[in-house]
């Protein structure tokens, strides 16, 4: 049989399609998951902590609680709700629904604008409120 | 000789053998971590920067304990096999793959292990 890999078409490259809001989503998407696989290391920290001490634990909130690790804290929350946010797109499209190319586009930009939202109420909550 | 088209050989479990096995776990994981992801969102908004004795008495309770231990596993699973598909999709070297394939095996396994163990120490050992 002749070498069917070899002459497959292959999938144009990124750079050839124009940048739209499913798309810069869907890169979102990956990045944000790409980054909670690394924050987690903070949950552990965190986890990890509680589980060795009162002095463990006093040291690892300071470091949180430290300008970068509030930052950084707030980056881990976005990525969280937006990847949240986007799995929900996700689950609507696997379940067959939402197809529509003015419906999804909405959605995409709605999903930007409702993690950024809920990312700062959030944070809002535990600033402000508590 | 093998006597099957090209069509016969992909279908069922395809090239990789193991079907839609991967993306249906993505997805079941998925799913299952919306509500966990919610509750734990829930949670570090009551107990972010919290003293000790506060913190460690929350996450002692039985219910919030098991909670946290089915999250642990859900993430996971989820983290792992989603970074699978990155390192698939954009590391086209044999071995650097296989490589980092264990790498992130290990990651997981290493992370999910110690997240599990200080949830259910504090949920038994306080
Ligand atoms: C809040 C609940 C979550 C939902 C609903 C969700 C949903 C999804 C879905 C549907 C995908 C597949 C995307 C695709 O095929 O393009 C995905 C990928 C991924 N997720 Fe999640 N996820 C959640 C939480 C998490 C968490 C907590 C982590 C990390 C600790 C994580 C890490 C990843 C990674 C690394 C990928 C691979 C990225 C990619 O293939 O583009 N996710 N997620």
């Amino acid at each position: 049989m002749a070498n069917v890999t070899k002459n497959r078409p292959l999938s144009p490259h990124l750079q050839v399609y124009k940048f739209i809001p499913t798309m810069a989503m869907s890169i979102m998407h990956r990045i944000t998951g790409v980054a909670l696989y690394v924050g987690t290391i903070l949950v552990a920290a965190w986890l990890i902590a509680a589980a060795s001490g009162e002095d463990y634990f006093n040291q690892v909130n300071d470091l949180f609680g430290s300008f970068l690790g509030q930052v950084i804290l707030f980056g881990y929350t976005w990525a969280l709700i937006h990847h949240l946010v986007g799995g929900l797109r996700h689950i609507m499209w696997d379940l067959g629904y939402g197809f529509e190319k003015e419906f999804s586009t909405m959605l995409a930009k709605a999903n930007l604008v409702a993690s950024i939202a809920l990312t700062v109420l959030v944070w809002a909550v535990v600033l402000l409120v508590r | 000789m093998d006597m099957r088209t090209p069509l016969g050989k992909v279908r069922g479990l395809g090239s990789a053998k193991t079907g839609t096995d991967h993306f249906w776990k993505v997805r079941t994981t998925s799913v299952v971590l919306v509500p966990l992801m919610l509750f734990y969102i829930g949670f570090l908004v009551m107990y972010a920067g919290r003293p000790y004795a506060e913190v460690v008495d929350a996450l002692a309770n039985p219910f919030v304990a098991t909670i946290n231990a089915l999250t642990v596993i859900a993430s996971i699973v989820h983290m792992r096999l989603g970074m699978e598909e990155v390192i698939q999709d954009y590391i086209h070297s044999e071995t650097a793959k296989l490589a980092l394939l264990i790498v992130n095996a290990s990651f997981s396994l290493l992370v999910g292990g110690l997240c599990l163990i200080a949830v259910l120490k504090i949920a038994f050992a306080g």
